[in-house]
């Protein structure tokens, strides 16, 4: 499926996407919003590029498998996890920053969390698609 | 203390990077740490000695009462330095035994676990510690026993070692958790103090049938004996090391750790008195019919357990000093008998009874070993076993006028048995004629001598000054059995009295057995003809019923159609459902607060008819795909109508993902599955399967309207989002702050089903290994 329509309008869109699933994954805190669905947008403009441009392409532009995001977003989600073990408080206290940073807000560690469950939710649905698409031909 | 139990973890952890230095000779290095901690606990022995008992205390997890509280006393330390001192010459013993095995390193990690779990086991404060450390037990003694893991009969052997301590584990989570519901407290500190509240709860004897579950299973005793014999095919360290000191007596430490808590009454002293009684008796006729040299030991240990196990429930001040005293004497000899068996094997090939006899002549030093080890197994003068059959005559002499007379008769019968095994395994093949294939043999290298030999003449040195042990050991371990302060001297010489009379008659009737029953293959022939009637019988039947009905639900429940995995799974929730509902009573409709319904929502609800329909009618995939996606996106709706815009986000672009996974499958799903307008029954059968299940949740939210809601949970949630995770989406806070932990199991399970796509996809097996 070889569309120049697509193909031009899904250049433009995957920085447009990628651009609001991060504003999904900041908002989530006070709006709706979240990790959550902020990794599944993320990962639904990758599949529009693969779409597109087919996933071979895709694979290219990414230079590296979606596999190796699982373990970045499960590294961080575990960290901003056990972080307030070492501050004396038990594991999972949400920990802030005093100071609210421009543009983002305030910063704790759910932020880091949920950036955990935002990769790892990419990764996921990114490695059981392009794994299928690319395999079963 | 943590740190010191922790040790042997930390080791085994080490060994796994650092593994490959220790496959050769220096291995032998590693018995440094045994070594190390048998220092630290004998640095204790004069505090403790004075009645002290040092106690530490670790959070762990406190919501649940379990705490990492250790506690040193007698009893711990009595048992703490059997674990390091037989251990350390184990660890010697096992570097020259298994010699270039190719996983020595592994066989290392094994058992310095195991030691730490052991240890754990004997200091631990906090009952849910203990059983921690129990199962840790059970788990890396799994690992040892199959430790030979390419042969089928130690891989099973192994099983059901752990198969039967496992269920003993299961029993005793349970019994522990009720104690410490029933008593408001898990620390050993303070159940001693509550004992009156256990004992006269109506639960009692339910706890108590736990408990035992766990120890007997454990410690061996009838009718579940049968897995020690079983782990005999570990390597021989590894059954000197769990039999003698170790594995099987965690059971008889539970029941010592248990006397005061819940202990005394009638109910506890003759369940363990019978049980210990018939265990000692069966397992002492049992070993004198083996041929095996390591079966003879299996079953005199069983019987040692069941003595154990019988003081224990005896109860009163003498038994439990024979019973403190008798464990150590035990420990000795018996490490020792296990090690010259293991030297025996390893150098001559066999182990058959039969086949051996005049090694005096080629194993001159293991052969002083074995007969001070049988000496002390006989209880001879001079030899701590003398001692400890002393304490045990002197204990059940003292037991009442009526059961005194009973319980010595059963004690010396069971005795004799003991000093003929002892004599079997430590003197019989060193005696006699040394066969011409025998004559070959080498002395092994003094590595693999010594230990037996240090334990045979310790326990002769030990039997020789008993007042160290005495005032060192036993008596503070009898006041923490006891609770009170007890006064007391281990003595050599008791003077002319009825108990040296019946230590002499055990000794010489125990001669005359040994001398008539001529090991012969026979016997053992005549014994399995009984096989039919043992527990281990029953056991391996219920073991293969239970196989096969899982083969048969496995068979039953995955057949490979997905269609039918719906189906099935869909009527279980019915049948849930329709069972809550009638449980729930009538359903009544307050139609006072249903809402009118406005024209969007109206015309949601017929775009989701007509998709319905189309989805269900179609003859083509696509089509289905792409009506199921418009449902989809109709419920949506419902979410952005009904204000959940988290869902309706999610929904929504989890339904795009759907109908994308799907085209890329498309062209590699069977053909559709249309099915004809003759073949009624399935479309009727489909039909009220999914109709039913339409009401039964129509009939279910409906049902959630009548019933007064708890709102505690939502409220609090709603009050405390901003105050206490400082966010205003109260869905998000919950997903990463208040629940946070299920969402962090809820992407580990995520990573893992990409994980399992992908490697099911990227496998790509050959025709030929498809099976």
């Amino acid at each position: 499926m070889k569309s120049v329509i697509l193909q031009s309008a899904s250049r433009y869109l995957l920085p447009i996407l990628l651009l609001f699933s991060v504003f999904l994954l900041l908002r989530g805190h006070y709006y709706p919003g979240g990790g959550f669905v902020g990794g599944l947008v993320a990962a639904i403009a990758f599949v529009l590029h693969s779409l597109a441009f087919g996933t071979a392409e895709t694979m290219k532009m990414l230079q590296f498998t979606p596999l190796s995001i699982i373990p970045v977003g499960l590294i961080i989600a575990a960290i901003s996890m056990l972080l307030p073990v070492f501050f004396g408080l038990p594991v999972m206290t949400g920990l802030w920053i005093e100071q609210p940073i421009p543009v983002v807000g305030l910063v704790g560690s759910a932020l880091f969390f949920d950036i955990g469950v935002y990769l790892v939710v990419i990764g996921v649905v990114l490695t059981i698609l392009f794994t299928i698409s690319l395999e079963t031909h | 203390m943590l740190l010191i139990i922790l040790l042997g973890l930390i080791t085994s952890c080490l060994l796994v990077p650092l593994g490959k230095y220790f496959r050769s000779g220096r291995s032998v290095f590693l018995s440094l740490l045994p070594a190390g901690l048998f220092a630290y606990f004998a640095s204790h022995l004069s505090h403790i000695g004075a009645g002290n008992i040092i106690y530490e205390s670790n959070k762990w997890v406190p919501s649940l009462g379990i705490n990492l509280d250790f506690r040193l006393d007698g009893l711990s330390l009595l048992f703490s330095l059997l674990i390091t001192g037989i251990g350390t010459l184990i660890f010697i013993y096992a570097s020259s035994y298994l010699k270039g095995h190719q996983y020595l390193d592994r066989f290392y990690g094994y058992l310095c676990l195991f030691m730490s779990a052991m240890l754990g086991v004997v200091l631990s404060d906090n009952i849910l510690l203990l059983f921690t450390f129990w199962e840790l037990t059970s788990i890396s003694s799994f690992f040892l026993i199959g430790f030979n893991n390419d042969s089928t009969v130690s891989r099973k052997s192994a099983l059901t070692a752990l198969g039967v301590t496992g269920l003993g584990g299961f029993f005793l989570l349970a019994g522990m958790i009720m104690i410490g519901e029933i008593a408001g407290t898990y620390t050993i500190r303070e159940l001693v103090t509550s004992t009156a509240i256990i004992r006269e709860h109506q639960l009692y004897p339910v706890v108590l049938g736990l408990v035992f579950m766990g120890a007997f299973t454990k410690s061996a005793q009838f009718p579940f004996h049968f897995w020690l014999p079983g782990a005999m095919k570990a390597p021989t360290p590894v059954s000197a090391y769990l039999h003698s000191a170790t594995m099987v007596k965690a059971g008889i430490f539970l029941l010592a750790r248990f006397t005061p808590i819940l202990g005394g009454t009638p109910e506890w002293s003759y369940t363990l008195m019978i049980v210990g009684g018939i265990t000692m008796l069966y397992a002492g006729v049992h070993s004198l019919f083996r041929t095996d040299l390591k079966g003879v030991l299996a079953y005199s240990t069983i019987a040692v357990l069941g003595v154990l196990t019988f003081l224990i429930g005896l109860g009163t001040k003498e038994a439990l000093i024979a019973a403190s005293t008798f464990i150590i004497a035990h420990a000795l000899y018996k490490a020792s008998l296990f090690l010259v068996t293991g030297i025996i094997d390893h150098q001559t090939g066999t182990r058959e009874l039969t086949q051996l006899s005049g090694l005096r002549k080629v194993l001159f030093p293991v052969f002083i070993a074995g007969t001070l080890a049988a000496l002390s197994s006989a209880g001879l003068p001079l030899s701590f076993g003398f001692i400890g059959k002393d304490l045990i005559y002197e204990a059940t002499l003292a037991a009442g006028p009526q059961l005194a007379v009973l319980l010595t008769i059963v004690a010396v019968s069971a005795n004799i048995g003991l000093v003929a095994a002892g004599f079997m395994a430590g003197i019989k093949p060193f005696i006699g004629n040394l066969p011409a294939q025998l004559e070959k043999v080498k002395m092994p290298s003094a590595a693999i001598w010594l230990p037996p030999l240090v334990l045979g003449i310790l326990g002769f040195v030990l039997g020789s000054l008993p007042g160290i042990v005495g005032d060192y050991i036993i008596s503070p371990t009898v006041q923490v059995l006891s609770v009170e302060a007890v006064e007391f001297k281990l003595k050599i010489w008791h003077g002319f009295n009825t108990v040296l009379l019946l230590s002499a008659t055990t000794i010489i009737a125990g001669t005359i057995v040994y001398f008539f029953n001529k090991p012969a293959i026979s016997k053992t022939v005549f014994l399995e003809r009984f096989n039919r009637y043992t527990p281990h019988y029953f056991f391996e039947m219920s073991w293969g019923a239970f196989k096969r009905f899982s083969s048969w639900y496995t068979d039953f429940m995955h057949n490979g159609y997905l269609r039918s995995y719906l189906i099935r799974i869909i009527v279980f929730a019915e049948i849930l459902l329709v069972y809550e509902l009638i449980r729930g009573g009538p359903i009544h409709i307050d139609y006072s607060k249903l809402i009118p319904i406005s024209i969007h929502e109206g015309v949601n609800v017929l775009i989701l008819l007509g998709a319905l329909y189309l989805t269900v009618t179609t003859t083509s995939r696509l089509t289905a795909v792409v009506g199921t996606s418009i449902i989809g996106y109709a419920i949506c709706l419902m979410f952005v109508f009904y204000s959940a815009p988290d869902l309706a986000i999610t929904q929504f672009t989890i339904d795009t993902l759907t109908v994308v996974l799907f085209v890329f499958v498309l062209f590699n799903l069977p053909s559709f599955l249309v099915i004809p307008n003759s073949n009624k029954s399935i479309i009727v059968r489909d039909g009220l399967v999914a109709g039913s299940f339409g009401i039964i949740l129509s009939l279910t939210a409906i049902k959630v309207l009548q019933v007064p809601t708890e709102k505690g949970i939502s409220e609090f949630y709603g009050e405390f989002a901003y105050s206490l995770a400082r966010g205003k989406n109260v869905v998000n806070i919950v997903l990463v702050d208040f629940r946070g932990f299920d969402t962090m199991f809820e992407i580990v399970v995520l990573s893992i089903s990409a994980l399992g796509v992908y490697s099911l996809i990227k496998l790509k097996l050959k025709t030929s290994e498809k099976e």
